[in-house]
């Protein structure tokens, strides 16, 4: 059910280098838990909604003024890199 | 000093308010204790020492002012370390966030500390809150006071760990899947998880952000009352947190129960569940019969599908919160030619095995052409369980289960199979699932291990459930168990 090339494709998707060690645990353990969690399957559920959120609220808003907040030079502090008032990456493109 | 440091929370008070005892001598005290059974128990990732020996001066100060005390003053608190505490790392025992210093107090902490609790420390977890026997920290494992060789139970195991072993009076813990109730019923004390939305989540690092949900961790049912007071309520920095007056807790403590009427959801004491737990829910139904309740079988026909439905709801949700680890903002980061070379070797370096697999998982839940096989699914079969509750509710006050299908397992017992792992949960899944409040309690013993029993109220009903665990509380006496820790005075 889950071959290697689907973990390497799920690994890419979640930005996750894996060892070759890894791919193969979690190829199997992960085949293992979705088989167990294939019994859902058998529940008729064409006429149930989805639960998304337990709390029956919606639309919660504030008004749009400026409240108090971090100071910047508190946030980029912990910045592993940064440059002025940026956080600062490796090569994107 | 054993004495102090299992004295209840609002004894200590107490005796801190008539001037009995100086916060000084109180965090003094457990500092000391602290000292001795952590090599043993290892339920502390950071002590806050100074911290709350200039707080508990400040503290004396006011009294001596004559200013009026808050509900928790002078009582040494500890935290686990997924909540922000300024000042000091929150690791959530990841290698990935070692060296993070929120530069915010998360709401509990704020509502804490205005209560005049004094914050000792930060306690021990599985990374990121996933696990179930503190075994998947990234820097050691927590033992069970009870007994060195097992487990504490997890995710919360820290903070249930130095509850028992009189290390704090009062540790907070969060709870996604059973993270409070199964360590608390594993270490012998009392651990509840709030109806999802009564407490504030602004500084609970994320897992599963619609499963999460802030609770106390305690010796007695007192206690749990009184801490969930000071930190339930309304907040604007969680949108999902419920506007609203909180009752008084402490009201609904009574020694009997008449007219209560108590369920028995059969699935629960069924196939997984160790027959002595079978008969530690028999006698506390026995025992609550005796106080008056009303106790009958009851059923919830789609358990068996609460822990597939859990581990596709909660994994979905985990990899995209944990996705903001890109080593770009805070944290670890692993240097790259590119920045997305970067963030894969980042999140490769800084996870562990458990957190991966999660993850894993969750990705390819979520993933095209599986999203409707799975997540949908599992949000679907979440409406089935929660019409199951409510369906019982509608006969029942709350319902009495197991809080964990077994004793405390032994350290390494189920590392190399994690499906055996996920089923240690099988008993408090579903009440995330429903976003119900729940509350276990020490009930008995099997062989020198204790055992909790679970109980399940209805939404915002928490006053039920210190209610009935206020009764069972006189009956079993548990408040004065003492693990047998051996401490060089």
């Amino acid at each position: 059910m889950l071959s290697r090339s689907e973990v390497e494709h799920v690994a890419a998707l979640a930005r996750l280098e894996l060892s070759e060690e890894e791919k193969e645990l979690f190829a199997q353990q992960l085949r293992e838990i979705i088989e167990y969690v294939n019994i859902l399957q058998e529940l008729p559920t064409d006429d149930v909604p989805p639960l998304v959120h337990v709390v029956p609220l919606k639309n919660v808003w504030r008004e749009d003024e400026v409240e108090e907040h971090l100071e910047v030079e508190e946030v980029l502090s912990r910045a592993p890199d940064r440059e002025e008032r940026f956080f600062r990456v490796s090569r994107v493109v | 000093m054993e004495d102090i440091c299992f004295l209840p929370a609002h004894v200590l008070r107490e005796r801190f308010c008539r001037r009995e005892i100086s916060a000084k001598e109180i965090v003094t005290v457990f500092l000391e204790r602290i000292k001795q059974v952590e090599p043993k128990v290892r339920a502390f990732l950071t002590l806050c020492e100074e911290e709350a020996l200039s707080q508990a001066e400040r503290l004396d100060q006011a009294l001596a002012r004559g200013e009026e005390m808050g509900p928790l003053a002078g009582v040494p608190v500890a935290l686990k370390d997924n909540l922000c505490l300024s000042g000091f790392p929150t690791t959530c025992a990841s290698k990935i966030l070692a060296n993070f210093y929120p530069p915010y107090d998360a709401t509990v902490v704020r509502r804490l500390r205005e209560a005049g609790a004094i914050i000792v420390g930060k306690t021990n977890l599985d990374e990121f809150a996933m696990g179930s026997s503190t075994e998947n920290s990234a820097f050691h494992p927590t033992t069970n006071p009870w007994d060195l060789s097992r487990v504490p139970g997890g995710s919360s195991g820290g903070s249930a760990a130095a509850v028992a072993a009189g290390e704090v009076p009062v540790a907070l813990g969060s709870d996604t899947g059973g993270s409070i109730r199964q360590p608390a019923a594993f270490c012998g004390v009392v651990g509840l998880k709030p109806t999802y939305g009564r407490v504030s989540r602004y500084g609970l690092v994320a897992f599963a952000s619609s499963l999460d949900q802030i609770g106390p961790i305690t010796r007695c049912v007192e206690d749990c009352a009184l801490v969930l007071q000071v930190i339930a309520g309304h907040d604007p920095r969680d949108a999902t947190s419920i506007p609203g007056e909180i009752p008084d807790y402490r009201s609904s403590l009574a020694s009997d129960l008449k007219g209560m009427r108590i369920g028995i959801p059969s699935e629960y004491l069924g196939e997984g569940v160790a027959p002595e737990i079978g008969a530690v829910v028999g006698e506390v139904a026995a025992k609550l019969t005796d106080l008056g309740a009303q106790v009958d079988y009851t059923s919830l026909p789609h358990t068996r599908y609460a822990l597939p439905a859990y581990y596709l709801v909660a994994t979905a949700e985990a990899s995209s919160n944990l996705a903001r680890y890109d080593g770009v903002r805070y944290g670890l980061r692993v240097p790259a030619e590119e920045a997305k070379d970067s963030m894969a070797l980042t999140r490769k370096e800084g996870f562990g095995p458990e957190v991966k697999r999660r993850i894993m998982l969750g990705t390819y839940a979520l993933s095209a052409g599986y999203y409707e096989a799975y997540y949908l699914k599992a949000l679907k079969v979440r409406t089935l369980i929660k019409r199951d509750f409510d369906k019982a509710f509608a006969h029942f006050d709350c319902l009495l289960t197991p809080t964990t299908p077994t004793p405390a397992f032994r350290m390494g017992e189920k590392l190399a199979d994690p499906l055996a792992m996920y089923f240690s949960d099988i008993c408090t899944l579903a009440v995330n699932l429903a976003g119900l409040p729940a509350i276990s309690v020490p009930a008995g013993k099997v062989g020198h291990l204790p055992v909790g029993v679970q109980f399940i109220a209805p939404p915002l009903r928490e006053d039920k459930l210190f209610q009935v665990a206020y009764a069972l509380e006189q009956v079993v006496g548990f408040p004065s168990w003492r693990p047998p820790l051996e401490v060089i005075a």
